[in-house]
């Protein structure tokens, strides 16, 4: 068969270095040396695809997280909704964005996650949706709150959501974190500021009044730009 | 053109959502990958994802196992593994691989996770992937890709797995771009006496780095 057509690579003005000294947990986990570029094979080109497959792999989707108890959670419930295209435009459909977060004090679900904030037995924080033929996706969720870490004196973390994209294939891949607007601790985080300063506003979400559920929700909106394929045939 | 998403790290809490029980066991129906003892009591939601049939995949089964060292030597616990592979024939489940003559296996998928265990220690269960094309009109060795997520990962890091008694490897277009020194460090060594456990270790730094792929 013809060879596969290649997806773009990742962009140095967007994206971070694998060390950012700022980051102190990089340092000792950047390999020594640049890795090598290579060509995308069928191997680099394909992934995990199919409309039945995601919920073979995972199981059925977890869309409102504020429902995965007995109870709601405490907090201020948010919509979270927005786009998966590429970077011409077009809509990455049926790929699985699965959601990571702390609950609205600051806490994880997690034993390593020892911060002084209450746990909710209301509220996991982890989802799994499948975006449709437009590419759209939509969470219910409750707005994590911020917490302190271990990265140098008085460090917090800004409220933040993890997604994690498996994409279109293994190369376009995008594990990411969104930011809040207005939160005055973005500006220094060590883990943001990784990002050039050019694509750093791109990690932040939008308020969107249009999509607010009146006497129910606010709402954010956050698309997502996976590599795109190249429009030509890779030459050897 | 729309500009790219930037990466950022999955953090340190990632195994109360990432990794499932049984996404390590490609091939069967084991807990393997997933870390339930460090997710908070009440919150294990991780119900075992399997689904039916997976023992029925075609092809010689294989144990992957190794654990992860940083750039001064010091084991990873925490790390999360990707892999995707071909099936036994070389076939890929994507609309991309367009050989209608090369069977999928409705059985297997080809992507599995491992979080690293107490010990920092990895082991996947699946199948030995068959040989699938490479440029031109190359085919490439036996191999399955491999990606590195975790705190302190700013970005995924990307590798491949190759078999130490696979003698296809001395053609492969893709070993043959890294230096020929490092190349023994993406070839998984098959354990003396056992028959399917191939040992794969996977170093940040130092002596024997792991050669990585920017993709």
């Amino acid at each position: 068969m013809a060879d596969p057509v290649p997806y773009a690579r990742d962009d140095e003005r967007a994206q971070p270095p694998l060390k950012f000294a700022p980051f102190k947990a990089s340092i000792v986990r950047a390999p020594g040396h640049k890795p090598i570029r290579v060509p995308h094979t069928l191997t680099e080109t394909t992934g995990p695809s199919g409309v039945d497959v995601w919920e073979k792999l995972m199981g059925p989707a977890i869309t409102d997280l504020t429902r995965q108890h007995g109870g709601e959670p405490l907090g201020e419930r948010i919509v979270v909704s927005g786009r998966v295209l590429d970077e011409n435009e077009r809509p990455v459909a049926n790929t699985m964005i699965e959601i990571l977060q702390a609950n609205a004090a600051g806490r994880y679900v997690h034993e390593y996650d020892q911060h002084d904030a209450p746990r909710d037995p209301n509220f996991t924080g982890a989802g799994r949706v499948v975006t449709d033929a437009e590419g759209n996706y939509r969470f219910i969720t409750v707005k994590p709150g911020a917490y302190p870490w271990y990265n140098g004196h008085n460090a917090w973390r800004p409220a933040h959501i993890h997604f994690a994209l498996m994409g279109s294939a293994f190369a376009n891949r995008l594990v990411t974190q969104m930011y809040f607007p207005g939160d005055p601790l973005f500006p220094l985080d060590a883990i943001a500021n990784a990002v050039p300063e050019s694509a750093r506003q791109r990690l932040v979400a939008r308020f969107d009044l249009e999509t607010t559920a009146p006497f129910w929700a606010l709402s954010y909106r956050f698309d997502f730009v996976l590599r795109g394929r190249n429009a030509t045939p890779m030459e050897h | 053109m729309a500009g790219q998403t930037p990466w950022q790290t999955t953090g340190p809490f990632l195994h109360f959502a990432l990794p499932w029980k049984g996404a390590a066991d490609l091939v069967g129906d084991s807990d393997l990958g997933a870390r339930p003892d460090l997710i908070a009591p009440g919150h294990d939601y991780g119900v075992a994802h399997r689904f039916a049939n997976r023992e029925s995949t075609v092809g010689e089964r294989i144990e992957l196992a190794g654990r992860v060292w940083d750039n001064t030597g010091a084991p990873v616990l925490d790390y999360l593994l990707e892999i995707w592979q071909a099936n036994a024939a070389g076939r890929y489940a994507h609309p991309d691989d367009t050989r209608g003559d090369v069977p999928i296996d409705p059985a297997f998928i080809g992507y599995g996770r491992c979080a690293g265990d107490k010990d920092g220690a990895f082991r996947f269960r699946t199948i030995r992937p068959g040989r699938v094309p490479g440029p031109g009109n190359t085919l490439q060795a036996p191999h399955i890709a491999l990606g590195i997520i975790g705190p302190g990962f700013l970005k995924r890091l990307a590798t491949r797995i190759y078999f130490s008694d696979a003698p296809e490897n001395a053609d492969d277009p893709i070993l043959a771009l890294v230096p020929e020194e490092r190349r023994s460090t993406l070839i998984a060594v098959k354990e003396p006496g056992a028959s399917n456990l191939y040992r794969f270790d996977i170093r940040l730094g130092g002596t024997g780095e792991t050669a990585f792929f920017d993709i």
